[in-house]
């Protein structure tokens, strides 16, 4: 059996992975939703392990909701993508700094 | 029985005369502007010599309001008239003296285009002073003092293209404004200890101002009585120009002639006298204010007249000559002789404002020239306005017989009596004076009248003395505007006129290269003369008996039992012979022989000895001609020091700190706060994940530690 | 009681509102028409004005002609209207400026002139407004609301500096302001804990206050009074909003904006934290004599005319406070004698009407000769006599009202200060007193510059002398000067028991 604190810290470290993956990449605006989806499986895998474990199903059924929410997030995130390198040619996140102050 | 209509006629038909002549003198003309005016002033001469008569007949005082100014916290501010024998006799000079001066402007001011301006203002001027002397509180008492004032600065920039002109006129009201704010504050302390401004009221409550006292500085007790009348007297100082505030006055005579006579000489620098004495019952009770008083006025009449000794222009040695005499005035109020400095006011009134339009009838026989040193010889050119100007002289000297003997002696022998602090440097003060000025009076009379015909010379060789350059320069200018005034309105003769004037009419345009032919001046001019010589002569010797020993001024003046100079003097007083008399046994009147013998000596019998005086005594000199530094220094500290301390409160204190580094500045610690901000919001992405994350774990810290 | 039945003061607030909308709605091409209604709306609502003068019961302290409507029932605030002897004196004069305004107007503006008249209109109504509001809650909308056609006449109409001065002018009083509005907010929910909400200032006056919140509510009230007054050192807005502010914006400015500070202290600070008054009394008096002296010797060295008279009307203003908060002062040194506190208040609000009208004058004049050269330095005039004879009579007789003369309005409200000052102490009365040589000498060293003097250069020589419609607006304000300082007892009367009701409130203490 294996005990909620395993999965628990496999969520965490997915979790720590993408947020290291977020700010620790320099170049690839892909990655970015990578690790963004990344961040909400690691959510989905807390959601799965409580919902295990305090036996409510509301749980599981969220994660199929943020599942369907992550799939038309990256929908728009990659169509978004696919404009700005048609405007930019490049995808690299350091150049994208227009918002600067 | 007086009615308040005679009185409100008294007070009005000059005002109305003014605003005729002022506002509608386009419409009627020259003649209409001096018919209106001399038709006002003379309702008004005439009645006020008929309220005089009613009163001398034993008419009750006039003590009434006519409307109330406001009420407010009780105290009424009123606009009213307190007839007695004082008023009475202040009314009549005024407007004798005014009635005289509008003749003779007829005259004088023929070819100015300012004519109705000129006579719209000596109206008002007749009318605000009839307000000062007439009222019966100090509210209006101060309403006629600012607004002769107003007009002394109107006349006295006259000729406002001058620059010399519009200088002195606003040097002479800053001044007056100087002394203004002494008596306002002399005012305030009134309303303060006796609760109302009206005469009766105060002279009433005045114990209750004596039991008072004031530390105005921390640990120092004052009476409040002595500085209540020591601001009063501020007030009169700078009205009736007695030192340290008498600078304005010679300037003044930027001025033209006539009012020299009307204001500066005759009425409005006598308000401040008239006050001391209205206010008589205050400053009775106050030593150490009328000790002030004494010591002033003494200055002010040695000092000032030893001015006039150097002074090589006409109408500013006549000016000396008046601070001189109004410094006598100030010395009779500081030994309590309030009559005798009335009756000095009165005579003084008289052959001063002979000798000033004397001197402009001089001025306008000269072509307008005003340099003693470049006349001379007058006499037989001008006969009317030499025998009348020496009527003047002999009556300013003290001559005996003449109203100035007995004004002016009778005045002495009161301070000889006086006993309080100050009043041995008083006596040797006036003494001393009368020497002095019976020697400028008659230098005065001999450059002027006697001796060579100067201006022939002069004419010839324009150049010739270094100060009559400006002057002379100055008609050349012909209409140009004359910068070189700017620094000259010190010590310089001015043409009287001015160059718009001269130029327009033509009227001097004989005499500037040719010979100048002096003539005798109309009739317009000479009459007020001759009417003026009269009371000049004969006035002190009908009126001291009343007005010194008599019971004229009882129940208007008060004097204490120990400060009673004048009956002191009274006591001898057996009639005006025996007075004349009894004069040839005290030292003044050999004083201003000795001063009429060595003006004879230094200018008629040996000319070339002043210049030889004045050589050796040069620094002395040096300090009278420059009128003992008080313009320089005065332009310098206060000119110059406000000026300075208004930039620099301006530059440091306004533009600096407030704008600079208040208002500016915390504009600017926003504007460099927010460009630190801008920092952080470097537009990358990873930052601002980074920032969310921080936040996160910060929060969650906070929850889990807390 | 009045006998006025209809709602006066309702319709002196929204007829010049109603102008200044229609004088939008007609736009620039009907401008010859506008002028009309915008001079005959103002003209109407000065006569108008004068019927509460006529109509008005000098024997009580109470509001008069009161309208109250529900405005806003959320929080109970009222369309409550109603003036007294404060209110009422200064609402007339508003009323009288304002047609002057647009008659000074005339020709001169010819960008966007219907906007321009507009937003004097909609400013006097606003104006009369803040003057007749019982509820501080419509007092604090229209005070703020009067910003904005201000805002407009200054950033639009002004001289090549405005956008700096017009920020600077919002900013500044904006931020006085909402200081009064915490304030106020607090109070009414003092209102409410005691059992009523009301934003009524009546109930805001009898309200009981501690100490400790009666200083905090009077240092707010003085952050948005001494603004607008305005008190020595928050006043270097004023120089800037005039200088770049056109003619008829100055003229309110000075004439009637700056009143709203006096106003406020009287009808705010003074009734309603009468004990943080007396705590802090010394602080205002300070100020202000620092204002009568500090920018007295401050005016005599402004090389532009508009900054000079701006900087001169900072330092009459100066005797409006000294004379309101002169009460505690008296009532310490004369151990409970209040003789003097009346005539202070008498002194500080004769003076606000006075210099309404002189400042007013003043910056008319400065206007007359700023349409014909286009230059407000002293420098480039010299010798106005002697092309203008009609002006220069009538600028020296502003000049000797500025500086006090008597029979000039100028002098009533000094001379009561002077007075009153003496009685609580010397040296405030010697200090006020030097405004009488301060006061001469830079605006008659001004005169002399400008006025007198051979003609100093070919703009001057070129100068005419004044138009009929200059010769009206200066001819009025002349004689407004000359009446109220030849008998200035019939304002004194219409105050009068409103200046002893509050006298007596202030004396007592709310703690």
């Amino acid at each position: 059996m294996i005990s909620l604190n395993f999965v628990l810290m496999l969520g965490g470290i997915l979790f720590a992975l993408s947020v290291a993956g977020i700010f620790l990449n320099r170049k690839n605006v892909i990655l970015l939703l990578m690790c963004i989806e990344l961040m909400l499986l690691a959510v989905n895998f807390n959601f799965i392990a409580f919902a295990r474990q305090l036996g409510d199903l509301g749980g599981q059924v969220f994660v199929f909701f943020i599942l369907t929410v992550a799939a038309a997030e990256s929908a728009i995130g990659l169509a978004i993508l696919v404009v700005l390198f048609r405007e930019r040619k490049s995808i690299n996140v350091e150049q994208l700094d227009t918002m600067k102050g | 029985m007086i009615s308040q209509s005679v009185l409100l006629t008294i007070v009005l038909a000059p005002l109305v005369a003014c605003l005729l002549a002022g506002i509608g003198g386009k419409v009627i003309g020259r003649v209409g502007a001096h018919t209106v005016t001399i038709a006002g002033v003379a309702i008004s001469f005439g009645l006020s010599a008929y309220v005089l008569k009613l009163l001398l007949d034993g008419a009750p005082v006039v003590n009434e309001t006519v409307y109330t100014w406001l009420v407010s916290d009780n105290i009424r501010m009123e606009v009213g008239f307190l007839i007695d024998n004082l008023s009475a006799m202040m009314m009549t000079v005024v407007t004798f003296v005014s009635l005289c001066v509008h003749v003779y402007t007829i005259g004088y001011m023929k070819d100015d285009p300012g004519y109705q301006r000129f006579f719209s203002y000596i109206s008002l001027f007749t009318f605000s002073m009839l307000m000062l002397v007439m009222s019966n509180n100090f509210l209006q008492l101060f309403f006629g003092w600012e607004a002769v004032g107003v007009v002394s600065y109107l006349l006295i920039g006259f000729w406002y293209t001058r620059p010399s002109a519009i200088f002195a006129n606003l040097k002479a009201f800053l001044v007056n404004r100087v002394g203004d704010f002494g008596f306002v504050l002399g005012i305030a302390g009134i309303a303060y200890y006796t609760g109302s401004i009206d005469y009766a009221t105060v002279f009433a409550a005045r114990d209750a101002i004596a039991a008072n006292t004031m530390e105005i500085f921390p640990g120092v007790e004052w009476q409040a009585i002595t500085v209540v009348c020591i601001c009063l007297f501020i007030g009169a100082m700078g009205k009736s120009a007695q030192v340290p505030l008498h600078v304005w006055l010679p300037d003044s005579m930027e001025g033209p002639t006539p009012i020299s006579a009307l204001i500066h000489a005759a009425t409005m620098v006598t308000a401040g006298i008239f006050m001391v004495a209205r206010m008589s019952p205050l400053f009775e009770m106050s030593e150490a204010a009328l000790s002030t008083v004494l010591v002033i006025g003494a200055t002010t009449a040695f000092f000032m007249g030893l001015l006039g000794l150097v002074n090589n222009d006409i109408k500013r040695v006549v000016a000396y000559s008046t601070l001189s005499q109004l410094g006598y005035m100030t010395v009779a109020l500081g030994v309590s002789a309030y009559a005798g400095a009335l009756f000095h006011l009165m005579t003084h009134a008289f052959f001063k404002a002979l000798l000033f339009l004397a001197a402009g009838s001089v001025i306008i026989g000269m072509h307008h020239e005003q340099d003693m040193r470049k006349m001379g010889g007058l006499k037989k050119y001008m006969p009317i306005t030499y025998w009348t100007s020496a009527i003047g002289t002999l009556a300013l000297i003290g001559f005996p017989g003449t109203s100035g003997f007995f004004s002016k002696d009778a005045l002495i022998e009161a301070v000889h009596a006086a006993h309080i602090p100050g009043a041995s440097y008083a006596f040797w003060c006036v003494t001393l004076g009368v020497f002095i000025t019976a020697f400028y009076s008659f230098r005065l009379v001999f450059m002027t009248f006697h001796g060579p015909e100067r201006f022939r010379e002069v004419a010839h060789d324009a150049h010739s003395a270094h100060e009559s350059t400006h002057v002379k320069t100055d008609k050349d200018a012909g209409h140009e505007p004359d910068v070189s005034h700017g620094d000259a309105h010190g010590h310089h003769a001015h043409d009287d006129h001015g160059h718009a004037t001269a130029h327009a009419t033509g009227h001097d345009d004989h005499g500037h290269h040719g010979p100048v032919e002096p003539h005798e001046s109309p009739w317009v001019v000479t009459l007020p003369l001759i009417l003026l010589a009269i009371p000049s002569l004969f006035i002190g010797a009908f009126t001291i008996g009343p007005m010194l020993f008599g019971d004229y001024f009882n129940g208007v003046l008060y004097v204490e039992e120990a400060h009673d100079t004048l009956g002191h003097v009274g006591e001898s007083w057996h009639g005006p012979l025996q007075f004349i008399v009894h004069a040839f046994q005290a030292p003044t009147i050999y004083l201003a022989f000795a001063g009429w013998a060595a003006a004879w000596f230094l200018y008629i019998k040996r000319p070339d000895l002043p210049g030889v005086i004045a050589a050796k005594f040069s620094a002395l000199y040096q300090l009278f001609a420059k009128k003992y530094f008080f313009d320089e220094i005065y332009q310098a500290v206060f000119a110059r020091g406000s000026v300075g301390l208004g930039s620099a409160l301006w530059r440091v204190g306004d533009v600096a700190l407030i704008d600079g580094a208040a208002v500016n500045g915390s504009a600017r610690v926003v504007g460099w706060l927010s460009g630190v901000m801008r920092r952080l919001q470097s537009g990358y992405l990873y930052h601002y994940a980074f920032a969310m994350i921080i936040g996160l774990s910060v929060l969650l810290a906070w929850y889990v530690l807390r | 009681m009045s006998t006025i039945t209809w709602p006066i003061l309702s319709v002196l607030i929204w007829l010049p509102i109603a102008g200044g909308v229609a004088m939008l709605a007609l736009g620039d091409r009907g401008i010859a028409l506008g002028r009309w209604i915008a001079l005959i709306t103002t003209a109407v609502t000065f006569g108008i004005s004068t019927l509460l003068w006529t109509n008005f019961d000098t024997t009580t302290a109470s509001m008069q002609f009161v309208e109250e409507r529900t405005w806003i029932p959320l929080f109970n605030s009222l369309y409550a209207l109603g003036v007294d002897g404060f209110a009422m004196p200064l609402i007339v004069l508003t009323a009288f400026i304002t047609p002057l305004v647009v008659i000074a107007g005339w020709t001169v503006i010819e960008k966007k002139p219907a906007q321009y008249y507009a937003a004097f209109l909609i400013l006097e109504g606003l104006m009369i407004g803040v003057f007749a509001a019982l509820d501080a809650m419509l007092f604090y909308v229209l005070w703020e609301a009067m910003l904005i056609p201000m805002f407009i006449i200054i950033g639009i109409w002004g001289g090549p500096r405005r956008v700096y001065a017009t920020i600077k002018f919002f900013l500044y009083t904006f931020l006085g302001s909402v200081l009064m509005l915490v304030s106020l907010i607090y109070m009414y929910l003092q209102t409410c804990d005691a059992g009523q909400c009301s934003y009524m200032i009546a109930d805001f006056q009898r309200l009981p206050l501690g100490l400790n919140e009666q200083l905090f509510i009077f240092v707010a009230f003085l952050a948005a009074f001494a603004v607008k007054v305005p008190m020595w050192p928050v006043h270097t807005w004023l120089p800037d909003a005039h200088v770049e502010a056109p003619t008829g914006g100055s003229v309110i400015l000075a004439a009637i904006m700056l009143k709203m500070g006096g106003y406020g202290f009287l009808r705010f600070s003074l009734p309603i934290t009468p004990d943080a008054s007396d705590t802090l009394d010394w602080l205002v008096i300070s100020l202000s004599l620092i204002a009568v002296v500090y920018i007295g010797f401050v005016a005599l060295v402004q090389q532009d005319m508009k900054k000079l008279i701006a900087y001169s009307s900072i330092a009459h203003m100066g005797f409006v406070t000294l004379g309101s908060f002169l009460t505690f002062e008296l009532m310490r040194v004369n151990s409970g004698d209040m003789t003097g506190a009346a005539m202070g208040i008498d002194g500080a609000m004769v003076q606000m009407i006075s210099h309404g009208l002189i400042s007013g004058a003043m910056f008319f004049c400065v206007g007359v000769l700023y349409d014909r050269v286009h230059s407000r330095e002293i420098s480039s005039y010299g010798g106005v006599v002697n092309t203008m004879p009609v002006f220069a009579a009538f600028m020296v007789l502003f000049a000797m009202a500025n500086s006090g003369l008597p029979a000039t309005s100028g002098f009533v409200g000094e001379f009561l200060v002077i007075l009153a000052s003496f009685r609580a102490d010397f040296w405030y009365a010697f200090l006020a007193g030097l405004t009488l040589i301060l006061g001469a000498a830079y605006t008659l060293w001004l005169v002399k510059r400008v006025v007198f003097g051979p003609v100093a250069n070919h703009h001057v020589a070129e100068l005419k002398d004044v138009n009929g419609r200059e010769l009206l607006v200066l001819g009025v304000l002349a004689i407004a000067v000359l009446g109220l300082g030849l008998w200035p007892a019939p304002l004194l009367d219409v105050m009068r028991p409103t200046v002893e009701n509050l006298v007596q409130q202030i004396t007592v203490s709310k703690l």
